[in-house]
């Protein structure tokens, strides 16, 4: 039995705005018959331009109808441009969270919703961009692509739970795994199957991993790091901004540098900072 | 709230009177049974009594029953213990609506070395004697054909077509954990070499399980370890399990009649009933050759899961042959080896009775279901669009 919170069998067992609404604006069709769930939803909108009515109509599991019932709730009274930016974690968020293994049904929610505003706009019809990967749910490469970008994805298994692709023959979990690796990027190939790195590339390595993991997490504090030099496996850094004030600076140190350090480059590393 | 239990072919609840059996055997007759002392000889005494009443209930001697710790351990252990004693024959038939157990096992092996023929079925659920009979060489290790099926109930022709696989001299093994104490069966008038069978699908607990193995049948062992079972199953006995699964079988055989006639009944009526008032609903499966206690049927245009949770809101138990877990969105193996159309197979529900359920209870279900069909199908984007096609078919 899935572990579902309270509200996702709330909005399952009371679904909110079942349903077509009449003369819609827009209407988004997900989904298949034989993908096991779909969803065609409407809304109409009021004199600002603001979604005044939403409904939905929904085949599907418990999660489905409830994903489609917390998208209605979610959307009414938003203005296009608000409700454009209403993402899939927004639907899962709204009902306390959804397992993972059911996060397709918040997916479902949200492209129904970006049809349905692109029909309003009289944008035609987005064709089938990009490449079918997983033929059997008929999903894209650019959707996988996007769906790995928005929530962090990184097994071929996250993907079936949020785009179904590779659910069923499987035959594509090869294809997935590509895709995977291109969009987090090389060095986290390399750090998957650790090679033996000569000392510039480990260098190299390093500093790529600080730019792009580590320093951006520890901005958002306030705090900074500079790489000063590499000998051996040790790598010596200098913590600036809040981080070189910081109490816990330590902790930062080792429990988030060297780990990161550590899993993306070669786990034999130790990180110290420098002294004045 | 009352629960009303009708996923007996997921597993059933154990027999008062096999609990009251197994009881003495967790405090007081804790014994070891293979011990020297006479503590532990009653235990052995009592042991042998169970098995015996195993044996019984399929008509072989209580020599031919290895005690196992389920059906999937039997499975595994009969078809590997034919590969193992024929390791030149390098081919497995079985079909493809099998348990898991077997599945799963011969499509591993498959990967492995082994060449495997997954027998098709036909749109009933029914297997082609023939194409079986087709698929017979001199390569062959073992047929392994279960003898009903877990989710439609579909009985195969075991007698049939045991006497033409027994004729080319090769093992037949056939997973019957939905079959004993649902039907009667008689290893003494079927030829069959082995037989696996599970104690929590017939009133006794979960983790004991038998297998029969013909005499003079050529074994090897699975679990290699103490003496135990003859040396051909090793590990200390789940004593008071067995005993229960003793008690079960014994009480399965007074009970058989009841199965094949009031069971029988009470799935009969719940399936006219639920077919006759809700519409575009179909039967899984032939209706003739079925266990006494199973029916599945598919109602379109309607998702499984959510078909179960409503009524789970009434305390209706019974399951879904379509899992919508992402890692099996498709439905069922045995559904899409029938070829139903997915517009119904994401829809089946599989109702499997036991001798505990009442005619209140179905009832009381064929109230409450098909106001939860029609409430999900007015949910639904595709019901519209049928209603004019389901109005066309009332008119036929």
């Amino acid at each position: 039995m899935w572990e579902y919170t309270e509200k996702v069998i709330d909005h399952f067992l009371h679904p909110r705005n079942a349903g077509e609404v009449e003369e819609p604006d827009g209407i988004g069709e997900e989904g298949s018959l034989a993908c096991g769930d779909a969803l065609t939803l409407t809304f109409k909108l009021d004199y600002e331009k603001r979604i005044k009515d939403a409904k939905f109509q929904t085949f599907g599991c418990a999660s489905a109808i409830a994903s489609s019932s917390a998208l209605t709730e979610i959307i009414k009274g938003m203005t296009l441009d608000e409700a454009e930016k209403v993402t899939n974690d927004d639907i899962a968020h709204y009902l306390g969270g959804l397992p993972k293994e059911k996060m397709h049904c918040s997916v479902m929610g949200r492209n129904a919703l970006e049809k349905a505003i692109a029909y309003y706009r009289g944008e035609a019809e987005k064709k089938v961009e990009g490449e079918i990967v997983c033929e059997c749910f008929g999903v894209t490469d650019l959707e996988i692509e996007r769906a790995i970008r928005e929530n962090n994805l990184a097994t071929v298994e996250d993907v079936t739970d949020y785009t179904k692709a590779g659910g069923g023959c499987e035959s594509c979990h090869e294809k997935i795994e590509e895709i995977i690796d291109k969009v987090l990027g090389k060095p986290h190939v390399v750090s998957r199957k650790p090679a033996r790195l000569t000392n510039i590339q480990k260098i190299k390595l390093i500093e790529e991993t600080l730019e792009r993991e580590i320093k951006p997490s520890l901005k958002q504090d306030g705090g900074d790091i500079e790489l000063i030099d590499v000998v051996g496996n040790t790598v010596i850094v200098k913590l600036r901004g809040t981080c070189a004030t910081c109490v816990a600076s330590q902790v930062t140190l080792k429990h988030y540098v060297e780990s990161k350090l550590r899993e993306l480059v070669t786990p034999e590393l130790v990180v110290e900072e420098v002294r004045q | 709230m009352k629960v009303i239990y009708t996923d007996n072919n997921a597993t059933t609840q154990v027999a008062p009177e096999v609990v009251e059996e197994m009881l003495p055997y967790f405090h007081d007759l804790y014994g070891n049974p293979s011990s020297m002392h006479s503590f532990g000889g009653q235990v052995m005494r009592k042991l042998k009594e169970a098995r015996k009443k195993v044996a019984d209930l399929i008509g072989a001697t209580p020599d031919e029953i290895l005690l196992t710790s389920c059906g999937t351990e039997s499975d595994n252990t009969a078809i590997r213990a034919a590969l193992a004693s024929d390791p030149d024959k390098k081919q497995i038939i079985t079909t493809r609506v099998e348990h898991p157990a077997v599945k799963n096992l011969c499509e591993y092996l498959s990967k492995n070395g082994y060449r495997v023929t997954f027998l098709p079925v036909d749109r009933e659920g029914r297997l082609d004697p023939e194409h079986l009979y087709k698929s017979l060489s001199n390569d062959t290790a073992i047929v392994s054909i279960m003898w009903a099926n877990n989710e439609t109930g579909v009985i195969f022709p075991i007698e049939e077509i045991v006497q033409v696989v027994k004729e080319r001299g090769i093992v037949f093994h056939t997973d019957a954990v939905q079959a004993v104490g649902k039907i009667p069966i008689d290893v003494h008038k079927v030829p069959i070499d082995m037989l696996s069978l599970s104690g929590h699908k017939l009133h006794a607990p979960k983790g004991v399980g038998a297998l029969y193995v013909r005499k003079g049948t050529k074994f090897s062992p699975f679990l290699i370890g103490g003496h135990q079972e003859r040396g051909r199953r090793a590990g200390t006995e789940n004593v008071a399990s067995i005993i229960g699964l003793g008690k079960a079988c014994e009480l399965a055989a007074e009970h058989i009649k009841e199965e094949n006639e009031r069971v029988k009944y009470l799935r009969n009526k719940l399936e006219t009933e639920i077919l006759k008032q809700v519409p575009n609903a179909m039967l899984n499966g032939e209706r003739e050759h079925r266990l006494p206690n199973t029916t599945s049927i598919s109602f379109e245009y309607v998702e499984g899961e959510a078909i179960l949770l409503m009524m789970n809101e009434f305390g209706i138990c019974a399951s879904s042959g379509s899992a919508c877990t992402s890692g099996s969105l498709e439905p069922s193996h045995v559904l899409r080896a029938m070829g139903v159309p997915f517009t119904a197979a994401h829809g089946s529900i599989r109702f499997s009775l036991s001798i505990y359920n009442n005619e209140e209870e179905i009832d009381f279900i064929i109230e409450k279901l098909p106001p939860i069909i029609e409430r999900l199908r007015e949910l639904s984007p595709y019901w519209d669009q049928s209603k004019t096609e389901a109005r066309y078919h009332e008119k036929d």
